[in-house]
C-alpha cells in the first residue's frame, strides 16, 4: 500500500536531493537526467563565484529582512485579532468576522499582487487618485526600491492575519470560563483578564509558532517576490530564491544556480534544527 | 490615577474602564472586516460600474452607473475559458490524486504493525525541512518528459508531507479495537483503510480537500516552470498576463471597435478578470469554517 508513496518520494524528493552533486561540477547540458552526474568536479568553485560576487551579501541581506519585517509586523497582529474577536459575545457576528477575515488567505497570490499592482498604478491607481485628491503628488510605488518590503510586508500581513489567527482563537477558546468567572469576582477587569490570564494561557502556543517562524526566516516565499518585483527595484527585492530562478532557469547556469540553492537549503535547515532545539528547552514542545 | 476612594466608585471605575476595552474591542474587529473587505467591494464596484465614471475617478466605494459590457468582452474571450476549463481539470483530477495517496500514505503510518513505520515517517518528515531544491527538481521533472504534459501539474505535487501528517495524526486518533475487529473477521488493509478509517476522519479529509483543491487552483509557480503552451496554462497564468503585464489582449481580440474598447478602460477588464476568478474560491470557503479551526490545531501541535 505504500509503495506507490515510497516511489513518489524517491522520485520527486530524494531524486532531486541527489541532484544536488551539480552543484560541485561542470554541468553539461543536452544529455537529460544523465547530465545531473556526469559534469566534470569543479569543486567550491560556485560557491566561490557566488560569495565574491556583489549579489552575495545583497541577497542574503533582502532575504533575511524581508521575513524579520514579516515577522516582526505579522506576527503580533492575528494575536490581537483573535483577543478581540472572542470578547465579542455575539456568536453569529463572531463567526462571520472570522470567515471575513480568512478569506484573503485563499486567494491567489497572483491576484493579490495584481491587486495591489492596479491599486497602487500611479495614473488609475485608487491610492494615488486619493494622494493627488488630497494634493500630493503620486508616488509610483510599485518601482520605488523604499517601498517594496513595506508592500510585502503589508500585502502578506493583509492576507494571512485572519486564518492565522484561527489557532489563537482555538486556544483562546480551550480557557475554562470558571478561570475568567474567578476574575470576575476579584474585581478584575476585562483588560486585566486579558492581561493576567488570557495572554499567560496562550503562551505556549505563541511561544512554538514564534520559534518555529524563526526557524523559516531565510525561506521567503519565491512566488510573491517574482511577481512583484521588477529590475527597478532589485535593489531590496532580489532574494536568494528569485536570483536562483533568474540564474537557473532563465539564462541556464544550472551548476551556479543549484550551488545558490544549496547553500539556501543549507542554511535554512540549520536554522530550523536551532530554532526547534530552542523550542523543546523553552516550551517543551518541538516539530520532531 | 485609579486611587482607592470608595468600594462604590471603584466598582464604577471598573464599570467604565471595561466600556473602553469593549470600544476598543469593537473599533479592531471592525476595522479589520472593512479593511478585508473594502479591495473586494471596489473591485467589483469598478467592474460593474460605468466606464467614464471609472476613468474620471468617482467609483470610491459603492458602483456608479451600471454597464456589464467588460463582462461581456471578457467572457466572449476564448483564452479565458481555455484557462478556465485547464484550472478545473488540474484542480478536480490534482485533488483527488491527493486525497486518495494522502490517504495511502498516512494509513500505514498510523499503524503500529506496519514495520517501516519509523523509517517511512523519517523519511517524510525530511522533506518537509530539506529539498533539492528548484534546479535539480527542476531538471527531474522535464527530464521525465513532464514539459508541456498535463501531468506536470498533477504528479510533481502529489502529496504535500505536512498535510500527510494531519491525516496521520487523526487516523492514529482511531480507536485499535475497530481495526483489531476487521482484521480477524479477516478484512485485509484496503478494505480497513476504505470501510473504516476513511469514514471516520471525514472532518479531517474535508479540510485537506479544502487545503489541496486550494493550493491546485491557485497554482501558478509550476504551471510557469513546466508549461510553455497557452492551451495548457491554468488561469493563474492568464491572469499575470492580465493583471500584471497587459490587459491589450482581451481588446483586441474581443473586436470591439476602439471608441467601444476605450470605454472599457483597461481598469475595468483587469477587475472583471479578478471577480471571475476569486468567486469560485470564495464561495467554498464559508462552508468548511467548522472544519477548518480542527484541521488547523492538528497541523500545529503535535504530540
Amino acid at each position: 500500500m505504500f509503495l506507490p508513496v515510497l516511489i513518489y518520494y524517491l522520485i520527486f524528493s530524494y531524486l532531486p536531493m541527489t541532484g544536488l552533486v551539480m552543484a560541485f561540477q561542470e554541468f553539461i547540458p543536452g544529455k537529460g537526467l544523465a547530465g545531473i552526474y556526469t559534469g566534470s568536479w569543479v569543486g567550491l568553485k560556485w560557491f566561490k563565484q557566488f560569495f565574491s560576487s556583489v549579489f552575495a551579501w545583497k541577497l542574503v541581506r533582502n532575504t533575511f529582512l524581508l521575513s524579520f519585517y514579516s515577522l516582526i509586523f505579522g506576527f503580533p497582529i492575528p494575536i490581537l485579532f483573535a483577543v478581540c474577536i472572542t470578547q465579542i459575545k455575539n456568536k453569529a457576528i463572531q463567526r462571520s468576522a472570522q470567515v471575513i477575515t480568512y478569506l484573503p488567505y485563499f486567494i491567489s497570490t497572483v491576484v493579490v499582487v495584481g491587486m495591489m499592482t492596479n491599486f497602487l498604478s500611479p495614473s488609475t491607481g485608487i491610492v494615488n487618485q486619493i494622494i493627488e485628491m488630497c494634493g500630493g503628488k503620486p508616488i509610483n510605488f510599485m518601482s520605488d526600491p523604499s517601498w517594496f518590503r513595506r508592500l510585502y510586508v503589508i500585502s502578506g500581513s493583509w492576507q494571512s492575519f485572519g486564518f492565522n489567527s484561527i489557532i489563537f482563537v482555538a486556544s483562546i477558546m480551550a480557557i475554562s470560563p470558571d478561570l475568567y468567572e474567578a476574575m470576575r469576582i476579584d474585581g478584575a477587569s476585562k483588560r486585566q483578564q486579558v492581561w493576567h490570564l488570557e495572554l499567560p494561557m496562550i503562551k505556549p502556543t505563541i511561544l512554538l509558532l514564534l520559534i518555529m517562524s524563526l526557524g523559516n526566516i531565510l525561506s521567503v516565499g519565491f512566488e510573491k517576490v517574482y511577481l512583484m518585483y521588477n529590475t527597478a527595484v532589485y535593489e531590496t527585492a532580489d532574494v536568494i530564491s528569485t536570483y536562483v530562478y533568474r540564474q537557473g532557469i532563465d539564462n541556464k547556469n544550472y551548476s551556479y544556480a543549484t550551488a545558490v540553492g544549496l547553500f539556501n537549503s543549507v542554511v535554512g535547515f540549520s536554522l530550523v534544527c536551532l530554532s526547534n532545539g530552542f523550542s523543546r528547552k523553552f516550551s517543551g514542545s518541538s516539530i520532531w | 490615577m485609579q486611587e482607592k476612594k470608595s468600594g462604590l466608585s471603584e466598582f464604577k471605575n471598573e464599570g467604565t474602564r471595561d466600556k473602553i476595552f469593549d470600544i476598543c474591542v469593537w473599533v479592531i474587529v471592525v476595522v479589520a472586516v472593512c479593511v478585508t473587505l473594502y479591495p473586494f467591494l471596489y473591485v467589483a464596484s469598478i467592474s460593474v460600474s460605468d466606464g467614464m465614471a471609472v476613468a474620471k475617478g468617482e467609483v470610491m466605494f459603492l458602483p456608479k452607473g451600471w454597464d456589464l459590457e467588460a463582462y461581456h468582452m471578457v467572457t466572449r474571450y476564448q483564452q479565458i475559458w481555455v484557462s478556465y476549463g485547464n484550472t478545473f481539470l488540474y484542480t478536480i483530477v490534482g485533488t483527488a490524486f491527493n486525497i486518495v495517496f494522502t490517504c495511502l500514505a498516512a494509513y500505514p503510518l498510523s499503524r503500529k504493525q506496519f514495520f517501516l513505520r519509523k523509517k517511512m515517517n523519517f523519511l517524510l518528515a525530511f522533506t518537509m525541512y530539506f529539498s533539492g531544491g528548484l534546479i535539480p527538481t527542476y531538471m527531474v521533472v522535464t527530464g521525465l518528459g513532464f514539459y508541456n504534459s498535463r501531468w506536470a501539474m498533477i504528479i510533481p505535487t502529489l502529496l504535500s508531507a505536512y498535510n500527510v501528517m494531519i491525516c496521520r495524526s487523526a487516523m492514529e486518533a482511531i480507536p485499535e479495537d475497530l481495526f483489531e475487529n476487521a482484521t480477524l473477521e479477516g478484512a485485509n488493509d484496503f478494505y480497513i483503510l476504505y470501510k473504516i478509517a476513511v469514514p471516520l476522519i471525514k472532518p479531517t479529509l474535508a479540510v485537506l480537500t479544502l487545503y489541496y483543491a486550494v493550493a491546485r487552483y491557485n497554482d501558478f509557480f509550476n504551471a510557469m516552470l513546466y508549461l510553455g503552451k497557452s492551451e495548457l496554462q491554468p488561469l493563474q497564468m492568464f491572469l499575470r498576463r492580465i493583471l500584471i503585464i497587459s490587459s491589450s489582449e482581451i481588446v483586441q481580440a474581443s473586436g470591439t471597435t476602439a471608441a467601444a474598447a476605450a470605454a472599457q478602460s483597461t481598469l475595468k477588464i483587469r477587475y472583471v478578470c479578478i471577480v471571475l476568478s476569486t468567486v469560485p474560491i470564495l464561495c467554498i470557503c464559508p462552508f468548511i469554517q467548522k472544519y477548518l479551526v480542527k484541521g488547523t490545531m492538528l497541523g500545529a501541535v503535535k504530540e
